[in-house]
């Protein structure tokens, strides 16, 4: 359904914007107030992150765009993209609030490479942490631009005048009053934000911190939300591609004799990549298995357990992400000193939606891609190389996208589809099969993690040496009150540094943070064990930083936390963790099955200090979002694979996190009026594994340093007792 | 290929199809009907589900000759025009989704647990739906959106 007002087309269910065109964007934008900001690239600690699309093109001075109509509506056109995190409700409450306008007057366009400004991808919960306070400060410079034009218009000084509901009004006589669509109507005006605009108090919000429905419900419960795959440009055909059985291996021979005799198929070929094309998927599948091909064997002899032993020994330089004091010196000043390595294996994306895109191409030679992806604008550099064309002769749009979790960062299929729809002359779908998703997907990698650290006779921590391979620096900051410390890293999950890993790894949800949270939290805890402390009290001796103290006992009092030192049987774990500038703490109650080894997790308590939480239902919902799928990494998600060959294909071996493992959830968000909105899509997952391993040692006095947890690991660990 | 009639969201409809094609593909593919998501394409994930005389099941491994003569509803077929059913309005109304690309066959395998066991416990909700996956963690949304659409459908107390 769209909505059709006097100026503006916005689909049902917002985001969703295949159907404006570049002449719709310059209708609608030519005239009206349009604000252009740039928002800045993130500090260094986010960099890594920021840089993970190499392919991309210098960012324009502006970023993003804010457009008022003549029918008063509130458009925002942002290069970020909706994968359920919520941001298309929390981006709009931003502009709402200062603006003065009801939120249901503003629209929210994304993810189009023709309409939006450029943005780096949707990735690191960085929207509402970087690119909220821009938004909130253009959308005052629109607000102000607005009231100096209502003052000339009414004769009536700016200080007099104030809004509501998009109407600049005269405080002292209500008949002095103009809309913000008549002053921007039938007008051209154009700014660009890059001052500072005076905000609302945050006491004066009325629309930031409150909760509201989601936009995209009613779409998404009735089927009509639209995703990648479901774009049928007319004369489109589906493609299935002939891949290799193994990473590493390449096609020596392909022959496609049998599949070219099955009705309304077409075989394409560009280059190395061959597919079998049909109208209907599924018999585009029967083709393909038609389809004789014959390879190289794969060079890999890595699998799921040898794996550890080449990450330590792989030669990749190792660097320094953080140090103090004298590791060295510190070591000798402690009473015991206690080292263990930790271990976890690579973790799949694994959306429920698969990689997908569909490419058309016009007749004038411009390219179309609707493509599930978190990052259109690189993906728009990436396919016109590929095509060797120019960026502008290449269009993205991304619809809602099902899910994206740092691995639609990658968007492999994206490129394929455009090549496949060039090479055939007809409009291409790809979709990958859950087989393919789980063989091309850039994994959370493998990692190996040691800590060695001193504890004095004051049961203080005064060394604290941290060498991790493979997961990279993010978690693993150190915010202890430890003098001697110094964490190394070698490799991590941004490309695949000299060869380290057998297939690509990429961002997955925190990336890194959730090994290194974990190996760290299981070690303190360890110290605090050998100190016979209290988890909880053991670490606030250990704690300085004053808004970690505070997330840490506001969730101890919602856990109802009572100190005994570990392991107490009760089943209790704590961990800590800062992620996208959030503070967090998790707790958690486990139960271990010893028959079995299997761990029920009856209960996850989860505290956030987040800063200026914009729309706290969908904050909340992160965070729920996070345990359960925290869950997975923890108790079972491992990919297998041997000598190239990836063992788990589908969700028969590989098991997501299901209903009857859900816990019960409950969330704090400390109230934080001073400090600007944080990160909200990963924090409170950076703990689970942490956590869970905590509370099986308070449970059984058993320490698992492997992920994930399986219930043959577990008995296995209890065996050894 | 032979022609299959069977009702479709209450709709007479006839294809002319290969029998052993799965019903995922008809709809999408050949009839438009892309409320129905693929996700593993071998029944593991739920994406896919709709209902066949009123069961759900996987329709990404249901043969057409399965659907002959049966009565098939999609997502697109819960609503009365504009009126949302009492599971959809539930899922809204506790936002039982966060990407929404399970969503669609969680809603039917909801509805389909609803019709056959109308007052289930917190337990019973959590057993039927053990077979659908969602990878944004929506859980708890959707096991408070379908005891809540229980309690509705009951004529109960909100």
């Amino acid at each position: 359904m769209i909505r059709q007002d006097e100026e503006m087309i916005v689909p049902e269910g917002w985001g969703f914007v295949e159907t404006i065109d570049r002449r719709d964007f310059l209708r609608l934008t030519s005239t009206g107030l349009l604000v252009a900001f740039a928002v800045k690239p993130p500090d260094d600690a986010l960099r890594p992150v920021w840089n993970f699309a190499e392919q991309q093109r210098t960012p324009p001075d502006f970023n993003a765009f804010l457009h008022i109509g003549a029918n008063g509506r509130v458009t925002l056109f942002v290069g970020k993209i909706e994968m359920g995190q919520g941001i298309i409700t929390g981006l709009p409450q931003i502009a709402a609030e200062q603006l003065n306008v009801p939120l249901d007057r503003v629209d929210c366009v994304m993810g189009d490479t023709d309409l939006c400004p450029f943005d780096n991808g949707t990735f690191g919960s960085l929207s509402v942490w970087r690119l909220g306070p821009v938004l909130h400060a253009a959308a005052a410079e629109a607000c102000a631009v607005l009231v100096q034009m209502a003052s000339e218009k009414l004769g009536v000084p700016v200080a007099e005048l104030t809004v509501k509901d998009g109407v600049v009004i005269s405080r002292t006589d209500a008949s002095k009053a103009v809309s913000y669509g008549e002053l921007a109507g039938g007008k051209k005006i154009e700014r660009r934000y890059e001052g500072q605009a005076a905000l609302d108090k945050v006491s004066e919000y009325t629309i930031i911190g409150k909760s509201y429905p989601r936009p995209d419900a009613r779409a998404k419960v009735t089927g009509k939300a639209m995703y990648a795959g479901d774009m049928v440009p007319t004369g489109a055909l589906h493609a299935r591609i002939v891949r290799p059985p193994v990473h590493g291996a390449k096609i020596t021979s392909v022959d496609t004799s049998a599949a070219e005799k099955v009705p309304g198929v077409r075989i394409v070929r560009d280059g190395d990549l061959v597919a079998v094309l049909h109208a209907h998927r599924d018999e585009a599948d029967q083709a393909l298995k038609l389809v004789k091909t014959t390879f190289t064997p794969s060079p890999s002899a890595l699998d799921h357990e040898n794996i550890f032993a080449h990450l330590e020994t792989v030669a990749v330089e190792r660097r320094q992400v953080g140090a103090a004091g004298d590791v060295a010196a510190g070591e000798k000043s402690a009473a015991q000193v206690i080292s263990a390595k930790y271990r976890k294996g690579y973790v799949a994306h694994s959306p429920m939606e698969t990689h997908s895109a569909v490419a058309s191409v016009a007749a004038d030679g411009k390219v179309t891609v609707w493509a599930s992806t978190q990052t259109p604008f690189p993906l728009q550099t990436q396919v016109a190389r590929a095509l060797k064309l120019a960026p502008e002769k290449v269009r993205i749009i991304t619809p809602f996208v099902g899910g994206g979790f740092g691995g639609k960062s990658a968007s492999q299929q994206a490129v394929e589809a455009a090549r496949l729809a060039v090479a055939a002359g007809t409009p291409v779908r790809v979709v990958w099969s859950r087989e393919e998703e789980f063989f091309f997907d850039t994994f959370d990698p493998a990692a190996v993690i040691s800590i060695r650290a001193g504890l004095d006779g004051a049961k203080r921590i005064v060394s604290w040496d941290n060498d991790i391979i493979g997961s990279g620096g993010r978690g693993a900051a150190m915010f202890y009150a430890v003098p001697n410390h110094r964490t190394m890293t070698k490799g991590g999950w941004s490309g695949n540094q000299g060869g380290m890993h057998p297939f690509a790894v990429g961002p997955w949800r925190a990336p890194g943070a959730n090994a290194n949270v974990w190996a760290r939290e299981s070690h303190i805890d360890t110290l605090a064990a050998a100190a016979e402390m209290d988890p909880v009290e053991f670490r606030l001796l250990n704690l300085q930083n004053p808004r970690m103290r505070r997330v840490l006992e506001s969730c101890a009092k919602k856990f109802g936390w009572t100190p005994k030192p570990g392991p107490s049987k009760r089943g209790f774990g704590v961990a800590l963790g800062e992620d996208a500038g959030t503070y967090v703490v998790n707790m958690a109650e486990v139960k271990v099955d010893p028959a079995t080894g299997a761990i029920r997790v009856v209960r996850v308590v989860c505290a956030q200090d987040m800063g200026v939480v914009v729309n706290p239902e969908g904050a909340t919902q992160q965070m729920e979002g996070c345990i359960m799928m925290g869950l997975g990494y923890t108790l079972a998600e491992e990919v297998r694979f041997r000598n190239g060959e990836v063992l788990d294909r589908n969700y028969g071996g590989y098991s997501l996190p299901k209903f009857s493992w859900m816990p019960k959830i409950e969330t704090v968000i400390l109230d934080s009026p001073d400090l600007p909105s944080q990160g909200g899509g990963e924090p409170a997952i950076v703990g689970m594994g942490a956590v869970i391993a905590n509370a099986v040692f308070d449970a059984t006095g058993v320490r698992i340093t492997r992920l994930p947890m399986t219930p043959a690991r577990v008995r296995t660990a209890l065996a050894k007792l | 290929m032979k022609p299959i009639a069977f009702t479709l969201n209450g709709v007479a409809r006839t294809v002319t199809v290969d029998e052993n094609r799965d019903l995922l593909w008809v709809l999408r593919d050949d009839l438009g009907y892309t409320g129905t998501k693929f996700g593993c394409g071998a029944s593991f994930c739920g994406a896919c589900t709709v209902l066949l005389d009123g069961r759900e099941v996987r329709s990404c491994v249901t043969p057409m000759s399965r659907v002959a003569g049966k009565k098939v509803v999609t997502v697109e077929g819960l609503a009365q025009g504009d009126k949302l059913s009492p599971v959809q309005e539930a899922f809204v109304e506790h936002v039982g989704f966060q990407c929404g690309f399970c969503t669609s066959g969680m809603v039917i395998g909801a509805t389909a647990l609803l019709d056959a066991n109308p007052k289930p416990t917190r337990a019973q909700i959590i057993q039927g739906l053990e077979r659908h996956l969602c990878r944004c963690g929506a859980h708890l949304r959707v096991v408070d959106a379908v005891e809540s659409a229980a309690r509705k459908m009951a004529g109960g107390a909100k």
